[in-house]
Parts: C-alpha cells; sequence; structure tokens
C-alpha cells in the first residue's frame, strides 16, 4: 500500500503496446487506493485498530459477551454501531449544530424535553448522537408502547438505551441518575401536516413534569429545527394505518411514491438547542401531586420552547442548503 | 420457639432442598411433608405423608403433627411435561391451594402461611414497565396456564387473610429457575438443540439460581416476615445473549407461526411465548430491603452454571456415541 503510493505516478505511456497485466495491477492499485482512503475517511487513521475493534464487537454480539442494564441498554453496540453510523448523517446530511450544550447536566439526574417532528423520529436519534458527542452523556429515550410492541423496532430501542414512557420507568431512570429524554406531544408531533411545521402540539396531561418534580431532576428544554423538514407530511392514508394499527402511514414528497428511497430523509439544515435548565428540587414534597403548578410548569416549558423555535427559525437562513 | 413445618409439593426439587435445610435448622423441631407420590430421594428426618392436599386428609395431618408453618410449594406449572404433549388444565393447582387453605383457617395451631408464586404474575405485554414491583398490576393479566393459576391462588391466599387476620401470610413471586439439576421450564426451553425465537424481539428477563430459591423460603419459614417480594437474581439477560452463551442456534419464527412447530415436539405455551415476546423485569429492593435477603448468584452466573451443566451434557453425549458406535 505505502509503496505503491510512494512510487511512480501512473502516467499512461506513450512508448510501446499497452500492456494488459500493466493495465490491470494500475486499475487494482486505484481501486485499492481508493478503498483505502474510503476506510480512512470513515474509520480515521488507525483504522486497522478501529477494525479489530469493530470484529470484536461483533464476536462479543455472537457469544453473548456483553452486558446490559435493567432496561435492556446496551452501550457497547450503541456506541460502535449506531452511533458511529448516525455521526456521518448528522455531520454531512443534516449539517447539525448543537447549541446550549453547558445546560446538559455533568452528571445526575435530568429530563431532556424536546418538540417532536419529522414523521419517523429522526430527532431522537440526532438528539442521542447530540447528547453523546457534546456531553458524553447517553440520552436514555423515552418511547410510545407502540415501540416496545413492533418487532426488530423493539429490541433495538432497547438496545439504544430507550424505555417505555410510563411513570414508573420515567422516575427510575431519573432516580437512577439517568439523563431522560422525552418528546411529549408523541404521535401528534409527529403525524402533523407540513403546514402546521414547528407548531408545538399538547404537552398531554403533564406526567412527565411530575416525574421530574418527584426525583427532583432539572427539566432541560430542548428545541430542534430541521426535523420538520426532512420528512415532509402533506398526507396520511388514515385506512392503512387502521389496518396496520399504527397511528398515521405518512405521505411525503417521495413516500410512497419512490418505495423504500422514499425513506431517505431530505438534507435540510438542523439545529438542536438545549435551553437553561428549570429547577423542579425547590419545590416542597408533594408538588408533584399539585395539579396547578405541575400544568404551570408544562405550560411555561412549552411556551420556552416555543419561543426558541422561533428565535432558531429566524437564525436559520435556508431549510436546506 | 421451635415449630413444626408442613412442606407441600414435597417430591419437587426444590422442595427436596428446602426440606433438607430446614431438617438441619435447630430452630425447627420437625418437617412434615406432603406429596401424592413419593419423593425419589426421600429426605432423613422428613415425616412424609403420600396423600393428594385435596383429601380432608389434610385437616387431620394439620392436627396430629400440630403444625404451625405450612409451605406451600405445590402450584407447579404442567410438571414433568415436555414440550410437545399438551399441557391438561391444571386443576389440581386451584382445587388443591383452595382445599389446603380452607384446612389451615380451621387449624388453629397454624399461624404462618408461605406460598410459593411466580413473577409470571406480572404476565408480559409491550406496555409493562421495565421493572415491576410489588405493588404494580400487571398491565396485561395473564389468561392461563400456569401464571393464572398462581394469580388465582394469591387472590386465595389474600382472601385467607382477610378471614382470619392473625395468620403471618409471606408470598414468594420467584422468577424463572435455572439449575443444572432442577427441571424448570425455562430449563427445558433452553435445553432443546434449537431454540425457536419470536421473529424480531429479544426479550430481557432474570432467572433465578436454586440455592436463593432455597435460602429465601428457609428464611421466610424461620422468620416473620409478612407480605410479597419477588425474588430474583441481580442483573439481566437478554435471550440472544442467553443463546450465544449456550452455543444454541436460534431459529426465528413469526409468533403466529409458533403453533406450527407442534409437530416437531415444540410447544410454547401462551404465556411462554407472551414471556419470549416481550420479556421481564422484577425489582428487588423489597427483597433486600424489608426482607433482608441478598441473592447470592446473580443471573449471569447462574447462567454459567447451567451453560456448564448443558456442555458436559453434550460432550458425553458425543462421547457415549463414538463409544456405542465403537
Amino acid at each position: 500500500m505505502a509503496d505503491s503510493e510512494t512510487g511512480a505516478p501512473d502516467v499512461p505511456t506513450l512508448l510501446g503496446p499497452p500492456d494488459p497485466a500493466r493495465a490491470r495491477s494500475v486499475a487494482t492499485g486505484h481501486l485499492g487506493r481508493a478503498l483505502g482512503s474510503a476506510t480512512r475517511q470513515l474509520l480515521g487513521g488507525d483504522w486497522p485498530a478501529k477494525t479489530a475493534e469493530l470484529l470484536a464487537v461483533v464476536r462479543h454480539r455472537v457469544s453473548g459477551d456483553y452486558e446490559v442494564d435493567e432496561f435492556g441498554f446496551d452501550p457497547e453496540l450503541t456506541s460502535h454501531f449506531l452511533l458511529a453510523a448516525l455521526r456521518p448523517v448528522a455531520h454531512r446530511w443534516f449539517r447539525v449544530e448543537v447549541r446550549g450544550v453547558e445546560n446538559i447536566p455533568a452528571d445526575g439526574g435530568g429530563l431532556v424535553v424536546a418538540n417532536r417532528s419529522g414523521t419517523i423520529p429522526v430527532d431522537a436519534l440526532m438528539t442521542l448522537l447530540a447528547v453523546h458527542d457534546h456531553a458524553g452523556r447517553y440520552l436514555r429515550m423515552l418511547g410510545a408502547d407502540l415501540v416496545f410492541s413492533l418487532p426488530f423496532i423493539s429490541p433495538m430501542a432497547r438496545r439504544s438505551g430507550a424505555t417505555l414512557a410510563c411513570a414508573e420507568d420515567a422516575e427510575r431512570m431519573l432516580a437512577g441518575g439517568e439523563l431522560v429524554g422525552v418528546w411529549p406531544e408523541g404521535f401528534k408531533g409527529t403525524g402533523k401536516r407540513y403546514s402546521k411545521r414547528y407548531q408545538l402540539q399538547p404537552f398531554g396531561s403533564g406526567g412527565i413534569v411530575s416525574s421530574a418534580l418527584r426525583t427532583s431532576a432539572p427539566i432541560i428544554p430542548c428545541s430542534i429545527v430541521g426535523a420538520e423538514e426532512s420528512y415532509p407530511l402533506i398526507g396520511n392514508i388514515p385506512m392503512l394505518a387502521r389496518l396496520l394499527g399504527v397511528p398515521y402511514v405518512p405521505i411525503t414528497p417521495t413516500f410512497p411514491l419512490l418505495g423504500p428511497l422514499g425513506l431517505v430523509p431530505l438534507p435540510s439544515k438542523w439545529l438542536i438547542a438545549f435551553g437553561e435548565p428549570i429547577r423542579t428540587d425547590t419545590y416542597p414534597a408533594g408538588a408533584a401531586d399539585d395539579a396547578m403548578l405541575v400544568l404551570n410548569l408544562t405550560d411555561r416549558l412549552r411556551e420556552t420552547i416555543q419561543q426558541t423555535l422561533h428565535a432558531l427559525l429566524a437564525q436559520r437562513e435556508r431549510a436546506f442548503f | 420457639m421451635n415449630s413444626v413445618v408442613l412442606v407441600t409439593g414435597i417430591c419437587g426439587g426444590l422442595a427436596g432442598r428446602l426440606a433438607r435445610s430446614l431438617v438441619a435448622d435447630p430452630t425447627v423441631d420437625k418437617v412434615v411433608g406432603i406429596d401424592t407420590v413419593p419423593p425419589r430421594r426421600a429426605v432423613v428426618g422428613v415425616k412424609f405423608v403420600s396423600a393428594d392436599i385435596r383429601n380432608p386428609v389434610l385437616s387431620q395431618v394439620l392436627a396430629t403433627e400440630d403444625v404451625d408453618t405450612v409451605v406451600h410449594l405445590a402450584v407447579r406449572p404442567a410438571a414433568g411435561r415436555r414440550y410437545g404433549r399438551p399441557s391438561p388444565p391444571n386443576e389440581s393447582n386451584l382445587a388443591g391451594a383452595m382445599q389446603l387453605l380452607a384446612a389451615c383457617q380451621r387449624a388453629p395451631a397454624v399461624r404462618k402461611l408461605v406460598l410459593k408464586s411466580s413473577t409470571a404474575v406480572y404476565g408480559a405485554s409491550p406496555s409493562d414497565p421495565a421493572m415491576f414491583t410489588e405493588e404494580m398490576e400487571p398491565r396485561r393479566s395473564p389468561t392461563g396456564g400456569f401464571a393464572k393459576d398462581c394469580v388465582e391462588v394469591e387472590g386465595y391466599l389474600r382472601g385467607l387473610g382477610r378471614r382470619r387476620p392473625d395468620l403471618l401470610l409471606t408470598t414468594l413471586r420467584l422468577a424463572d429457575l435455572l439449575s443444572p439439576t432442577l427441571d424448570t421450564p425455562l430449563g427445558r426451553y433452553l435445553r432443546l438443540p434449537v431454540a425457536p425465537t419470536v421473529l424480531g424481539h429479544d426479550p430481557r428477563f432474570q432467572v433465578l439460581h436454586e440455592d436463593d430459591a432455597a435460602a429465601v423460603l428457609h428464611r421466610a419459614v424461620t422468620h416473620d416476615i409478612a407480605g410479597t417480594y419477588n425474588v430474583a437474581a441481580d442483573g439481566i439477560l437478554v435471550l440472544s445473549q442467553v443463546l450465544g452463551r449456550l452455543g444454541r442456534p436460534a431459529l426465528p419464527v413469526p409468533s403466529s407461526g409458533l403453533p406450527a412447530l407442534r409437530p416437531l415436539g415444540v410447544e410454547l405455551p401462551d404465556d411462554m411465548t407472551r414471556f419470549l415476546t416481550y420479556g421481564r423485569g422484577v425489582d428487588t429492593t423489597a427483597l433486600r430491603t424489608r426482607f433482608g435477603y441478598r441473592t447470592q448468584h446473580s443471573s449471569a452466573s447462574t447462567l454459567d452454571e447451567f451453560a456448564g451443566s448443558v456442555r458436559t451434557a453434550a460432550t458425553s453425549r458425543t462421547a457415549h456415541g463414538r463409544v456405542t458406535a465403537g
């Protein structure tokens, strides 16, 4: 490899007839160099070591030689495969810009509340990556029970650190000092039309705020801009959705028109901003059951995220390029 | 105060272990065992009564032996049945428990009842919390089989508690036992040459070592700790990880296709299928704090021990095959 790079440049020679064997070797050399540079691009300079590491992870998968926590979170698989696969998408495709990283607590429980958008929950994955790469923590996402009934999706969700969005699990994670991510709009957020983009849907009854109050965990508002344009939802097939038992079957400009290719998100420009944490440890015990206080806090939180969304939209010059 | 302990279902493997440790305990005066069939290995020091607990003779045993503590282990999954044969409706679980509890209600000497139940009472569904505590209700109640039997029997026990508030009642919800020597449903499943799994699902679960199960039951007999407690080893396992560690190939089958495996000699009851789809985790904080017991074996070490026995069995089988072939 190194020899062929330092060797004579492969200029086509005008002298003598073309030698097929030499042409083949030149082609192989080119191919080898291209592959080498692609591997370096993907894995960095020390790609042999990285490849060995990846192979070790694969071997652990086969032999069962790894650990999961009580929620089924598999940090090895998440960091080596999921996050590694998401990173180029975030950097090259969505060009994600992350702001307010200092608002993510360095340790202890915390609740990241974000706006939901974009038909397919890619926003959760991008936030997971942003939190991991900028704050060095795993965001433990809360998902709807539909997620945990779907084959293939459900084991993957648990392995990436997600659990069911219910008070028991949220409080267990927060009390255990985890950074929990929640998208309280749920399917109302992802299933809304493109014309309603960046308009926050209701946050439900504020159950998640009660959980934060009960565990004295700070609430970090998070505003995500860009997901709406990546899958602009222009229609829905309610009949098919009922048949499949899912909340909606999206129609986007590319799906189902282009088939599976239509699932490729449009390359919108993304901004993710973490806001100043709202403290919950200053309230007296029993505040979690005070419906008035919970609703007020929920409204405040929703307002903060909505205003940040408007500010970010104004800052972002163009939605795509 | 020394006690006389009656153990139902004494021929079970776990009951045998419990009986041995109770006999060795100086605070226990006498151990009486009752079952329909005599145990394969008699335990020295245990007085064996060959009777069905549905038989009225039970009341006489309680009275003549002056029993003060009853350990009910006779709620069992379709016992000793291999996958492949349909499990009969287990009326003996329900009728037996009903008769036993009625007899206890009438026996004034009885002051304590320990019930071995199962974590299967929590069912398994996609809307389950990650870890069930004892206070949580199942999101989808078990509809049949052993799990349903346990739910019913726990209900009977609560009823008895209302009728005789002076009784000390301990319910122990045991996770699936995994042991090289005991025949348990999970063990039978993991010993299959190819394990059928539900396509696209990878359930989480805990196991329990027989040492810990016996020790917890023993502690419930010798200490007065009322209430309901989850009993499971520390740490969670995932099915694909377990099969990987056992070196067992998995056969992923869509959940609707599992009945098609029946002709091949593999039948998974409905509650087992749901368990293999959604899994289950139980919280054991109450066991550590209020009950005062810390399990000695983790899920991973229990599995390692089981894996060792599976591998030895496999090598001895091949060795045996070679001898007969030669």
